[in-house]
């Protein structure tokens, strides 16, 4: 027993090797397209070629008399029962919402939009069958960039215009401000369209049996997913189950309810079979939603010491062609953070959502925040060239200091903890940045044709989403608890039932170390359930870095309980007064009596026999608890990236990446380590590789992993990464950890590359920083500008 | 159709394929070994690898036909009864997340680590480079493969 306890006590901060890793590592998972049903058939799709068309005719016949095929069917064909995807983050009240149907009726908006749907004995027949429908399209003029398009007499993607929303928000007196400020540096940045990429590429199985209908998908949100077929598609909801099973990576892109799930589970109840479809990656690429594409118009003002007096921000937010489940929202996530850690005395900011005929753009990991923390880390950098001042420094005369905290920003946010000095001091002595300042002066001196830069991002996030009133407050369409229930079994095991869907982040091993800490249980006889709506009736899902940072909470809430009840039951057990009992390590014992005693899971088997319960008490320990977060949380950290870029080849090479972040408390170090090692691949990603490009008639033209360049080990560097702690001010004092790492490394990353190059006088270079842009903005700047 | 006999990972099999049948559906949908998934169709993120003939090959740029007499390993045969230290040491190293790329991965490092017994750093990551993982960042991937040659994977 003793033994077990020590184990127990020490759960929390422990490296566990993960409980998932078995299955995955000898090809024993089960992914969506793993699975195979009795009779089942295969959808294939019809999709758009052109990116803005009227639909003159669809014509199924061809592809209806292939060998194989048993149906096939056009928007039309489904009429009113398609009806149309939601959004549910109606973001101002006049927001322009166009209908969304899951496959084009009379026009299509985007290459890649789903005109027609066949169903066939296997996917290569169906795949032959789709070929084959007709479909004859009368072109109208593409819309594609948001600056035209909201210019007058641009063609329009919906009737109501290319305008879907304008959302403002202001704090403190601008006027003041920004009138009579020594220093005010304005600013435009492009955050270049991304394309996620999850590895998995997403697929769906729908099956009904009577009235019942089962979908599994490779989704993030299992239960959002079995609302929303409820409230807009008329399947009651008792009817409905969802499963996700391993679900291969999200990032966002599976935060989604599409029409390729609808469709699943419309078609196979027309054709009283299973259905299956499974998407390749260039299907995927053109129709799993995208991510970022912003202009950011940003303006900083500040007196001659440095200090900042004002921010403004003005927004232009792709929004693609239609809305999707929170499209509208996503810059707002950012909206609150652009003032980051800095204080000041007034800010305003100004979105507008622009349609175009391109995808629809939705979350993608940091969701809003990596934008934010783009402008502001970028602007910072040059505040501080206009100002004379070392860059850090500029960052630390304005942030919050570690004991003004609790601090509320100028985005009206209260941060419950920081401390930046502590993170930032940490990262300055793992990079060795004053040696490198030095080697960098040193080489700027000798005109050194490789220069040497160093980027700074003191980033903080708001995640642990969300407070159900705020999400209230913003128009969201739901609430951001999170459920949790823990199962006693007879022989002292635990079933632990979270609402929660992991896809890559670990929650087998982690609940069960919260768990094994709450209950004193050993890990190893903890089993987490998630992911499916029968098993796990409640839940708000995974994304945001939400699940830690609620889903956590709310597992301990579900622990207290089944220590309340044990305790009435090991009170009569042990023939004490509850009053006298002490819970720790698992066991309850009598106080001034440490023999006397009785472990959770003694009690457990106690309470299935119930042969000996007090009256009145029930013959269960079992618990249910939601936890509905009273703040966000924010992590924070500084990340410092070294690059050197060759100035006669555009060339930038990662030298040395250091992060130290502060994510609060630790449950797992060795996952949270490799959180941030995966948030910053995907910064760099964006910051030196990817970008989702259309072309002038609005084709998709990296709709490839040939065409879009998600990196590869040889295209990435080594990251030293390091904590600071400074607690949350919930119970675990944990912060969240899926998305610090992404949102801190772009601006890092691009920083460097724009200290590097700045000796040439270059002070922006459009993401990604290809070889081939930043030999240009080099040659430009020799030539005087000329170029 | 065309008549293939092949063997994975120790089974043999006989099966009548279309001609233009990619070896990883062979293998997922007409044989049921779907430990080896698909993530892309440009032959670019590797996740498909298997081994043919001791060699990693993408599986979805080879034809079941091409495959006819050939030895197939997929991540499903790797381990005999003990996971293959490269298996290992991925879980030890926490080399993996959602784990889709997993199995691709393991079998190219398997082969890399043939190939040569002790890479260097870069040479872990220029020899993976055909491999794609959007989780990791490839920091504990890189620290996966040492720890497997470390321990002797590759002899």
């Amino acid at each position: 027993m003793t033994a077990t306890t020590d184990a127990a006590q020490a759960e929390l901060g422990r490296a566990r090797l993960r409980k998932e890793d078995a299955r995955l590592i000898t090809g024993q998972t089960n992914w969506t397209d793993n699975i195979s049903l009795p009779g089942m058939l295969h959808m294939a799709f019809a999709r758009s070629p052109v990116a803005h068309a009227k639909i003159t005719g669809v014509d199924l016949s061809a592809a209806r008399n292939m060998p194989g095929v048993i149906a096939a069917f056009s928007g039309a064909d489904l009429g009113a029962e398609q009806g149309s995807l939601p959004c549910a983050w109606p973001v101002t009240e006049d927001i322009v919402i166009p209908p969304h149907p899951p496959m084009a009726v009379d026009e299509v908006r985007y290459v890649g939009e789903a005109v027609a749907v066949v169903v066939a004995r296997d996917r290569y027949a169906a795949a032959d069958a789709a070929a084959m429908v007709d479909v004859d399209y009368e072109p109208l003029p593409p819309v594609l960039d948001m600056r035209a398009a909201l210019a007058e007499g641009s063609p329009k993607v919906h009737e109501a215009g290319n305008k879907s929303y304008e959302w403002v928000f202001a704090a403190g007196d601008m006027d003041a401000a920004f009138a009579g400020a020594p220093v005010v540096v304005e600013r435009t940045y492009r955050q270049q369209r991304l394309i996620p990429c999850a590895m998995e590429p997403r697929a769906v199985v729908s099956q009904w049996v009577g009235d019942q209908v089962t979908l599994w998908s490779a989704t993030q949100i299992p239960h959002v997913v079995r609302f929303a077929l409820s409230a807009f598609f008329g399947i009651p909801e008792q009817d409905v189950r969802v499963i996700a099973p391993d679900v291969g990576g999200g990032f966002g892109s599976k935060l989604q309810f599409t029409a390729e799930e609808v469709l699943a589970v419309l078609v196979s109840r027309r054709v009283g079979k299973p259905v299956k479809w499974t998407e390749s990656r260039s299907e995927g690429n053109m129709t799993v939603h995208h991510g970022r594409d912003q202009w950011q118009r940003i303006r900083i003002a500040a007196d001659a010491d440095g200090r900042i007096r004002g921010l403004d921000v003005d927004l232009l937010a792709d929004m693609g062609a239609y809305l999707m489940l929170v499209t509208p929202g996503i810059p707002l996530l950012g909206a609150f953070m652009y003032p980051a850690i800095y204080k000041m005395d007034a800010y305003s900011l100004k979105c507008t959502g622009v349609f175009t005929t391109k995808m629809p753009t939705d979350a993608y990991r940091g969701a809003g925040r990596p934008e934010a923390t783009f402008a502001i880390e970028r602007i910072m950098d040059e505040l501080a060239v206009e100002l004379g001042m070392e860059p850090l420094e500029l960052r630390e005369r304005n942030w919050i200091k570690h004991e003004e905290f609790p601090y509320t920003t100028i985005a009206g946010l209260t941060y419950d903890s920081g401390n930046y000095e502590a993170a930032t001091a940490r990262a300055k002595e793992l990079f060795g940045y004053d040696e490198l300042r030095r080697e960098q002066a040193e080489r700027n001196a000798r005109g050194d044709t490789v220069r040497l830069g160093i980027g700074i991002s003191t980033f903080t996030e708001m995640c642990g989403l969300a407070p159900s009133r705020v999400l209230g407050s913003l128009s969201y369409g739901a609430g951001g608890w999170e459920h949790a229930s823990i199962r006693m079994l007879p022989t002292g095991k635990v079933e632990v039932v979270t609402g929660s869907s992991a896809h890559g982040q670990g929650h087998e091993t982690a609940w069960s170390q919260i768990v094994a800490d709450q209950l004193g249980v050993p890990f190893e006889d903890i089993r987490v359930l998630h992911g499916d709506t029968l098993v796990s009736p409640k839940g708000m899902d995974t994304y945001g870095s939400r699940s830690l940072a609620v889903g956590g909470l709310a597992l301990v809430s579900a622990c207290d309980k089944v220590v309340d009840k044990a305790k009435v039951i090991a009170a009569a057990m042990l023939e004490a007064s509850p009053d006298d009992l002490e819970f720790a390590a698992g066991r309850f014992s009598v106080r001034g009596d440490p023999e006397a005693g009785a472990t959770i899971q003694e009690i457990a088997l106690a309470t299935f026999a119930a042969h000996n319960l007090p009256a009145g008490v029930e013959p269960s320990l079992d618990s249910d608890a939601t936890y509905d977060p009273d703040n966000f949380s924010f992590p924070h950290g500084t990340h410092l990236c070294a690059t050197e870029v060759d100035t006669e080849t555009g060339m930038v090479t990662i030298r040395s990446y250091v992060a130290v972040d502060d994510v609060g408390v630790v449950v797992n170090p060795m996952i949270v380590e490799g959180q941030v090692h995966g948030g910053i691949a995907q910064g760099i990603a964006q910051a030196l590789y990817e970008e989702g490009v259309y072309d002038d008639d609005g084709n998709l033209v990296t709709s490839t992993l040939a065409d879009y360049l998600v990196p590869s080990a040889a295209d990435l560097p080594s990251y030293v990464t390091d904590r600071s702690v400074s607690p949350a001010g919930n119970r675990l004092g944990v912060k969240g950890v899926g998305e610090a790492g992404t949102i801190a490394s772009t601006p890092a990353v691009v920083n460097a590359i724009i200290d590097a190059v700045r000796p040439f006088g270059i002070n922006d270079i459009t993401m990604p920083c290809t070889p081939e842009r930043v030999w240009r903005a080099i040659q430009t700047a020799q030539d005087g500008g000329a170029a | 159709m065309a008549q293939i006999k092949v063997t994975v990972d120790g089974v043999q099999y006989a099966d009548q394929v279309e001609p233009r049948l990619l070896l990883v559906h062979y293998l997922r949908e007409v044989i049921g070994k779907t430990g080896t998934p698909v993530g892309c169709d440009t032959s670019n993120c590797g996740a498909c690898t298997v081994l043919m003939d001791g060699v990693s090959v993408k599986s979805c740029s080879v034809l079941a036909v091409q495959a006819d007499g050939a030895d197939i390993t997929t991540i499903e045969g790797l381990s005999d009864g003990e996971w293959h230290p490269v298996q290992r040491a991925f879980h030890e190293e926490h080399a993996l997340q959602c784990g889709y790329c997993t199995p691709g991965m393991i079998i190219a490092a398997a082969d890399l680590l043939r190939d040569n017994p002790h890479p260097t750093d870069a040479e872990i990551r220029e020899g993976l480079e055909g491999n794609l993982c959007r989780c990791t960042g490839y920091e504990n991937i890189v620290r996966a493969v040492r720890r497997a040659a470390e321990a002797g994977a590759g002899q």
